[in-house]
């Protein structure tokens, strides 16, 4: 497999226009976005152009996986050109073709090319809500300038290659999560959502910081950067590097998939619209870590200890994230914590070395993961939507409910001024505003539902398959691992039920949810799309013989697989703990609904552990403690006391200035110069004033006294030349 | 043959007459004239100094002295006249206005 030729032959050809592709799209929305927005069919246009976009890339991928299967899964190169030739090193841009990018490939452009689909729909409602119709062709730039980054990402045959496409969606990320930089999530004027973009980039650098140290050592000890070449000059390197190469590589998948201790930016993110949070920070992007992992699985599988590390981490993540989510009122939020958690779950498997379970599970959390933030944002658009109707039909002034949202009409083309009322905002994620919703939005409440249960991990669903594969493998090799991932699923499945039954059962809780909408076929054809891979999903990988299809398609890349048979006790007791915590969070919520104005049935009974659950087990509040604050202190310091007061105003004013004023003032002016230059040349005048006093009384005027001095003058010169 | 001696005596006798004349008379014309002795007395000097050398170039000088002079004497006393038509007076010493 390291002898893989550079090849010229079938659509590997096509492969660069994995990246070209959405940035051809990116590049046509970006000169021409604002003329079609002109037009009255623009958020189409601009809408298809990207979703074209995203689409050719996946119809590249769908030939490239085609073309690699026919040449049985052989590693292929497609060198697009020359990029780095220093001494040594030899860095191509060169496109790496094999199961595991295919599947990668896959997974960003076809789900990818869903939520750009939904995206049409959603944008064009939530640009309306807030007022700003004109910033419409920015989000697909953006999606698509995601894609081509993933694709970088994916498909890179380096570790540079790849840190190219990890920055690039890092960019992304940013620029979307604070998409709205001018509002907070409820629409309010407020630095929040930048605040919330600037918190998940910063998070991110220190993660960075780890991932550019490892690929430094790879550079030092390794001699490259190039897959193969690492690989290979790895497994005669001293232990001590490769262990240092791998944890510095866990620093960068923390911060970019949200682990343990970096995972603080995730929850934040979800200040960008739907469509994001279910493209970059549920499906694609955040699972860049798993698949570096899995990508550098011949460097882990060399180091016992920073495997257990990986998997612990992973897997403190997974249990630890769960409990949060089980304390959130918004509906995002717990899917945010449920895809840390999740994340969690495919890092501790891809630290178990189990590579296929982990890929598998992301595979499958892609599914059913966008399709729950997809079928979230669903939801808060119709509420919305209920609540634009009860404002309407109330009209703007009396009824408590008329809290300030910005109001704009569905079906009106122009929008009314913002329109802020005092007393508190109707927040549309807030699950106790929901309430009955399975009435008002019955497809959203289906695939909602499909989705919940491939989560929970209820048999035949998509997740049940994949997380079944990761327990089973944390059983046979780590079992504490697997008694943490145990408690973390069951804790999954409770707050999903909990979800399910604050949203779409018992009554509605505000006037919104009970005059919520459906949402239009472009959003719903998607989530449709999505809930029947959330079904089928597992089917790529059933733990029987001869169904490990993604286990055998990636043995051409992962030189060791195992492939696991399904063992009945722990699918089964991972069934019955699902499906007892959907029980339970039936007893606690769908039995006695929550009534509008009640606090959490689970507040009451576990008390102050909920408030802290809700507070994110004060996680936020302690990074202030321990590190913003004393962060903000140091830079005081440095800024006041080191910059101003030590290096400004003590030794710019007076070491450097006062040296050269001394010098100037007194050493140079009063000596050298006025002393010195200065007193020759006033002496030079006052010679010349005095001489000329003296002599122009030689010039008297006088023709004969002239004639006089010369005829002296003779006398002398006649004389000096006789007497000679 | 009157040696060349005397003549340089009488020579002589008339250039100190012409400085002395310069320098002592106030009168522009007297200046002039005493200006000419000068001249008249180097002449002479040529003159007999050629004559003892045989050569020509004593008599030669000679010539260009007196065209010379008789330049000077035109631009010098047309110098004079203008003086004279703007001070009404042709006494040197009168003529002090570059003084230093």
């Amino acid at each position: 497999m390291h002898l893989a030729q550079e090849v010229t032959t079938g659509f590997y050809s096509l492969a660069p226009w994995l990246v070209f592709a959405p940035l051809i799209g990116f590049l046509i929305n970006m000169v021409l976005g604002g003329w079609f927005m002109k037009q009255p069919w623009g958020e189409n246009a601009v809408g298809t152009v990207a979703s074209l976009a995203s689409g050719a890339a996946f119809v590249v991928s769908v030939l490239l996986t085609l073309s690699l299967s026919a040449d049985h899964g052989e590693v292929m190169r497609w060198r697009l050109a020359e990029w780095i030739h220093i001494g040594e090193l030899e860095l191509d841009w060169t496109f790496r073709i094999d199961s595991l990018s295919t599947t990668m490939m896959l997974v960003v452009s076809g789900v990818g090319t869903l939520i750009h689909i939904y995206a049409i729909g959603y944008m064009h409602e939530d640009v309306r809500f807030k007022n700003d119709v004109g910033r419409f062709p920015r989000f697909f730039l953006y999606l698509n300038l995601f894609i081509a980054m993933m694709m970088i990402l994916v498909s890179g045959d380096s570790y540079l290659m790849l840190f190219v496409g990890w920055e690039g969606v890092g960019l992304c990320s940013f620029l979307l999560i604070g998409f709205w930089y001018e509002l907070d999530t409820l629409g309010r004027p407020s630095w929040a959502n930048s605040n919330a973009a600037k918190k998940a980039f910063i998070v991110n650098r220190i993660g960075d910081v780890g991932f550019l140290i490892a690929g430094f050592i790879m550079f030092w000890a390794l001699g490259s950067l190039q897959f193969d070449e690492v690989f290979e000059a790895a497994e005669g390197a001293a232990p001590g590097v490769i262990l240092a190469i791998t944890l510095l590589m866990l620093v960068g998948v923390a911060g970019k998939s949200a682990q343990i201790p970096l995972y603080v930016w995730l929850p934040d993110a979800m200040a960008g619209p739907t469509p994001v949070s279910a493209l970059i920070h549920a499906a694609t992007m955040v699972t860049a870590g798993v698949y570096l992992i899995t990508r550098s699985a011949e460097l882990y599988t060399l180091v016992p200890q920073a495997q257990s590390i990986v998997a612990l981490t992973g897997a403190i993540t997974a249990l630890f994230a769960a409990t949060i989510a089980m304390g959130q009122y918004d509906i995002k939020k717990v899917l945010a914590y449920s895809t840390i958690s999740q994340l969690g779950f495919m890092v501790a498997a891809v630290g178990m070395g189990a590579f296929v379970a982990g890929m598998f599970h992301l595979v499958t959390h892609a599914f059913f993961k966008a399709l729950l933030f997809l079928s979230a944002g669903s939801v808060i658009l119709g509420v919305e939507r209920g609540h634009h109707h009860t404002e309407h039909a109330h009209g703007h002034h009396g009824g408590k409910l008329k809290k300030g949202k910005k109001k704009e009409g569905k079906k009106e083309q122009r929008h009314e001024p913002v329109h802020e009322e005092e007393g508190e905002v109707f927040d549309a994620n807030d699950m106790r505003n929901m309430g009955g919703m399975r009435r008002t939005m019955p497809t959203t409440y289906w695939v909602y539902m499909i989705g919940t249960l491939a989560l929970a991990g209820i048999i035949p669903f998509a997740g049940f398959w994949s997380k079944d594969e990761i327990l089973l493998d944390a059983s046979l090799h780590y079992p504490v691992i697997y008694w943490i991932l145990s408690v973390a699923a069951f804790l999954t499945a409770f707050y999903m039920g909990r979800q399910i039954w604050m949203v779409f059962f018992g009554e509605p809780r505000h006037e919104a949810a009970a005059h919520a909408q459906e949402s239009p076929r472009v959003m719903t054809v998607p989530l449709m799309v999505l809930a029947v891979l959330s079904v089928l999903g597992g089917a790529l990988n059933l733990p029987f013989e001869g169904f490990h299809n993604l286990g055998h398609w990636l043995e051409h890349t992962l030189h060791e697989v195992e492939t696991l048979t399904f063992n009945l006790p722990i699918a089964g007791i991972a069934t019955i703990l699902a499906v007892a915590a959907i029980y339970l969070s039936w007893l606690i919520y769908g039995r006695n609904p929550l009534r509008a104005g009640e606090i959490d049935p689970l507040k009451k009974r576990l008390g102050a552990a909920f408030t802290a659950l809700e507070n994110k087990w004060y996680m936020d509040e302690l990074y202030h403690a321990i590190i913003v604050t004393p962060y903000v202190k140091i830079s005081q310091f440095l800024a006041d006391v080191i910059d101003w007061r030590f290096w400004h105003d003590w030794f710019h004013e007076n070491v450097i200035a006062g040296t050269y004023n001394w010098l100037s003032g007194i050493a140079l002016n009063r000596y050298a110069d006025q002393r010195g230059i200065d007193a020759f040349a006033n002496g030079l005048a006052t010679f010349t004033q005095w001489s000329s006093v003296i002599l122009r009384k030689v010039q008297n005027g006088f023709v004969r006294s002239y004639a006089l001095s010369v005829l002296l003058g003779v006398v002398l010169i006649v004389g000096y030349l006789i007497l000679r | 043959m009157v040696p060349v001696n005397y003549y340089i005596i009488l020579s002589a006798i008339l250039f100190i007459l012409g400085v002395v004349g310069v320098l002592i008379r106030r009168n522009s014309l007297i200046i002039f004239m005493s200006i000419e002795l000068m001249l008249n007395a180097a002449n002479l000097a040529f003159v007999a100094f050629g004559s003892v050398i045989r050569s020509f170039s004593g008599q030669i000088f000679v010539f260009f002295i007196i065209a010379v002079a008789a330049a000077e004497v035109a631009v010098g006393l047309a110098l004079i006249v203008e003086i004279f038509k703007s001070k009404r007076s042709i006494d040197v010493d009168q003529m002090s206005s570059l003084k230093g």
